[in-house]
């Protein structure tokens, strides 16, 4: 029997505002453990949130960004439970009225678009970290406590490990471009909870889902998702029924343990915060936050087409920040898009793929691009400098004429290898004559090889072509 | 010669002329606590921050600076309310050891006051109670009457304003626990407008429904605590961003035309026929003084003590979830996990009536019972502020008892929660409509304990409160 695999992620991510979510310490991930912390954010007794305006904003970026439906009217919520790490024993979150709703993320997965709608994006807090000490005790870190925190819930519309790793990289991407967070999975500044279940193909009933934590990497999402998939229809097959249930991802042993069933979870006990008072967000607020909106992946790659680029290129490059970011600088020096593009694509980004960071900065690879938009060296020779470049991290100018690699463009000069050439090939030049035109590449490599690859190439070809024509 | 029977507004009198200086009136009223310690009014007093504190005041007094009309006037506060590096212990185990790291911004403004903080009053734990016999530690007892209750939550304090240890204390009232204990001693208490007076650095107890206010000796008092009390608070969504209003200027001195608001559906049921007759006896007041009388309906008033016990248990569950002693507080060392800790330490820790209102509040939230209760009451809330919005477009304010019967015996009440509850009946309706109101002694019943009445006022409405009061607190002294 075949089965539809139906997923649905919980994706949570840290806001990068300079204070915490309700109270004025720092939000700055590696400090010295519980050293932003005050009584707000420790929940002692008498004190007090107040809602950092910042991360409403940047909540409602995301939103934006993701499409979705900004609610005019937003509630804060007392999500209830005991655990160490929620010093006041209830997080701030948002149930009933949440900031988003409604919005969707464009996914490509072979070639095919497919939307991913979302259900939600609010704003809560986030809890501190338990670190156990090695010594059979459990340490608390209240740093992370109370710093501000989105969390985007899909519909149930993700059919893969595929498809959920193209949403993954989408929305971190996306979000790297609204600059609101740094979507470091391993800083936890990202994080994801996959909900699954299987039902036979093309049936409208749902199966019983479960809930899978503790996923730390994409390639763990991608294992576990493959791994449960398989558990339950294999369950199924074996004639078991599938138990609602949360699961814990061990991405060591690869694969999922049972943490609570359904009949063990929380309630949660959720009620307005009588500390804060809803947040009444005017259209005009949103047209605000929306201007303020930096150019995202989609609007950026339509931008690239609109210089020339293809398609396909455009996308490539939009496809991380960085890499935009280092196109869009080169492009302040040099306005060949073009020539910039097709560099960073072939050699920045293959360079990168094994060396994490970018050795040139993005003047100095105009410099090189310069040199070869005003023919001053082929291409052939640019690709020479910038392997050295890269290696040791001098200036293109400084190489081009260390290596003497300045390209020639000496008409004179250039003729004269030309009728040295004509001379030393009459063969070729019979061949040419007689209509094969291609014989032409023959004699313009021997005057290439001639020229110690200096002459200019495209000189070389115009002059033979006249030579040969008279 | 005792200056400690005086009210603020006589006692800073003499301390601006420099009759009597601020370390002699505290250590006065430090003595008067060492006298009556039978009384356990405090919790703990703070002898040495007092005298370090009066002792600067006298000298800004000698260099004649000019100073509040608080300065170097000893008074107390209740034990829920945080000032830096002393004990707040909420009058429960859990927080016996509790240092608090900071101060209430209420406490910081008494402190721009000059006013001398002698020590923290005894309450009934976590402030749920009516008698402070939910202390975990004493029952502070009637001043009139030591078999009786003092009332509560801030029992304490009206002890020990009555009881002459300290020129004023500063109460929590979240369902009446300031005005009923200043009914029962026979003392003002204020519950001022919900947003007025800030709540940062007090310990919640439910944080819709709390509000700081003074209690003090006479309403002119009332009003110069409450004038160094108020002010906008930025630490706290809730406080109101308003201008301050000097609440001195509140007199006249005559309620000519004023219209008085009886409600109808407070009957007399449940009420003490003493308490009935001196209520009547205050209308004959007001009227000879000039002022109407009109009957008004607020049909859910009735509603509003269930609404109250629903809503304020369920904040409650909440707000003391954090007591885990992972923290602070008490903590065992033999837990064999997490939840064994919590189990234990809160067990140990919380008394009788907090856990009952901790499991109230849990089942009140818990999924498939919110709507029926947490929701319904948050419904009754509404209709019952528009009820009071309504009623006072045809009304000043609004006149009842502060509480059904004068004080109880020790012990009547602590195995009944229910008839304990029901002391709260006129007092609640105000918090849950956000009002505030001031409760003023009118006399004593035949056994000598005293007997008081209650003025509710529209939202902010504190000086035609205060005014009010004050004509019949000042021209009716000789009936006190």
């Amino acid at each position: 029997m075949k089965y539809d695999t139906v997923i649905g992620l919980e994706v949570h991510c840290e806001l990068k505002t300079k204070t915490k979510c309700f109270c004025g310490c720092k939000n700055n991930f590696g400090d010295e453990p519980n050293s932003n912390c005050c009584p707000v954010c420790l929940g002692f007794p008498g004190a007090l949130p107040v809602l950092n305006k910042t991360a409403v904003e940047y909540a409602i970026m995301a939103g934006l960004a993701f499409n979705c439906s900004i609610n005019n009217e937003t509630v804060f919520e007392r999500k209830n439970y005991f655990y160490p790490d929620l010093s006041k024993a209830y997080q701030i979150s948002q149930l009933e009225k949440p900031l988003c709703v409604n919005g969707y993320v464009e996914i490509n997965v072979n070639g095919t678009t497919k939307k991913i709608r979302l259900n939600r994006i609010h704003l809560e807090e986030d809890a501190g970290k338990l670190i156990h000490d090695g010594m059979g005790g459990t340490v608390v870190d209240y740093n992370r406590g109370g710093v501000p925190l989105i969390e985007i819930v899909t519909e149930p519309d993700i059919a893969s490990a595929d498809e959920a790793i193209a949403f993954l990289e989408t929305l971190k991407n996306t979000i790297a471009y609204t600059g609101i967070s740094d979507v470091k999975m391993e800083e936890g500044s990202l994080r994801c909870d996959v909900n699954l279940s299987v039902k036979p193909a093309g049936s409208n009933q749902l199966g019983t889902r479960t809930e899978m934590k503790n996923l730390n990497s994409f390639k763990a999402v991608f294992r576990a998702i493959n791994y449960e998939q398989k558990r339950q229809i294999e369950e199924i097959e074996d004639g078991h029924e599938i138990v609602q249930e949360t699961l814990r991802w061990d991405d060591a042993l690869g694969e999922s343990k049972s943490m609570r069933s359904k009949e063990d979870s929380q309630d949660y006990r959720y009620f307005p915060d009588p500390d804060l008072l809803p947040v009444y967000i005017s259209n005009e607020e949103i047209a605000e936050i929306k201007s303020k909106l930096p150019i995202l992946p989609n609007e950026l790659k339509a931008k690239y087409v609109s210089y020339g680029l293809s398609d396909y290129d455009a996308g490539l490059l939009v496809e991380t920040k960085n890499i935009s970011d280092y196109f869009n600088e080169v492009l302040t020096h040099i306005s060949n898009p073009k020539l910039v593009a097709n560099f960073i694509i072939n050699e920045t980004m293959r360079k990168l793929k094994d060396d994490n960071t970018n050795k040139i900065d993005a003047k100095n690879l105009a410099e090189l691009l310069l040199l070869i938009d005003k023919n001053e060296i082929s291409s052939t020779a640019g690709k020479q400098v910038f392997e050295k470049m890269w290696e040791t991290g001098k200036s293109a100018g400084e190489l081009v004429e260390q290596l003497g690699l300045k390209q020639l463009n000496n008409d004179d000069e250039i003729l004269k290898m030309v009728l040295e050439a004509i001379s030393n090939f009459p063969q070729s030049v019979a061949d040419y004559k007689n209509g094969k035109t291609s014989a032409i590449g023959f004699l313009v490599g021997q005057v290439m090889k001639n020229s110690k690859g200096k002459a200019n190439p495209q000189k070389v070809s115009l002059m033979l072509k006249e030579e040969l024509e008279k | 010669m005792d200056y400690t029977k005086l009210s603020i507004l006589e006692v800073s009198k003499l301390l601006h002329d420099g009759s009597v200086t601020s370390e002699e009136l505290t250590k006065q009223v430090l003595n008067n606590i060492k006298q009556k310690q039978n009384l356990h009014a405090l919790t703990s007093v703070c002898e040495e921050y007092a005298l370090k504190k009066a002792r600067e005041v006298d000298a800004l007094f000698k260099k004649g600076e000019k100073l509040p009309l608080l300065a170097g006037v000893p008074i107390t506060i209740k034990d829920n309310i945080n000032i830096k590096g002393l004990k707040t212990t909420c009058s429960s185990k859990f927080l016996e050891n509790f240092v608090a790291p900071y101060s209430a911004t209420i406490v910081e403004k008494l402190e721009q006051n000059y006013a001398v903080i002698v020590g923290k009053n005894n309450l009934d734990e976590f402030a749920m109670g009516s008698s402070t016999e939910n202390s975990a530690f004493f029952t502070t007892p009637n001043p009139y009457n030591l078999e009786y209750v003092s009332g509560g939550s801030s029992g304490g304090s009206a002890c020990a304003v009555a009881a002459n240890l300290g020129f004023a204390g500063v109460g929590t009232d979240t369902g009446g626990s300031v005005r009923q204990p200043a009914c029962l001693c026979g003392v003002v208490g204020l519950k001022p407008t919900y947003g007025l007076v800030s709540r940062y650095g007090i310990v919640a107890f439910a944080s819709s429904l709390d509000q700081a206010g003074p209690l003090t000796k006479t309403v002119k008092d009332s009003a110069i605590m409450l004038n160094a009390l108020t002010g906008y608070d930025e630490k706290e969504e809730t406080s109101v961003k308003r201008e301050k209003e000097d609440y001195l200027t509140s007199f006249s001195g005559s309620v000519k035309g004023i219209k008085i608001g009886l409600i109808k559906e407070i009957g007399s049921d449940g009420m003490d026929v003493e308490v009935k007759e001196k209520l009547e006896s205050v209308i004959e007041f007001y009227k000879n003084q000039g002022a109407e009388f009109v009957e008004l309906s607020v049909p859910f008033v009735n509603n509003a003590l269930a609404c109250y016990y629903i809503l304020s248990s369920a904040e409650a569950a909440s707000n003391l979830a954090r007591f885990d002693g992972v923290k602070y507080g008490v903590s065992v060392f033999d837990a064999k996990n997490i939840n064994d800790l919590y189990l234990k330490n809160r067990s140990n820790g919380f008394g009788k009536e907090v856990k009952r209102r901790i499991m109230l509040g849990n089942y009140v939230l818990s999924s498939g019972y919110y709507d029926a209760y947490y929701k319904k009451a948050k419904k009754v809330q509404k209709k019952l502020v528009e009820q009071f919005n309504k009623v006072f477009e045809s009304c000043d304010v609004i006149l009842t008892p502060t509480s059904p019967t004068p004080a109880f015996k020790i012990g009547e009440k602590a195995n009944n929660p229910l008839s304990m509850y029901l002391s709260d009946v006129y007092t609640v309706p105000v918090n849950i409509a956000e009002l505030p109101a001031i409760s003023v002694p009118c006399g004593f019943n035949k056994m000598g304990l005293p007997i008081g009445f209650q003025l509710i006022g529209k939202k902010f409405s504190e000086k035609t409160l205060f005014n009010v009061a004050d004509v019949y607190d000042s021209k009716n002294g000789e009936a006190k």
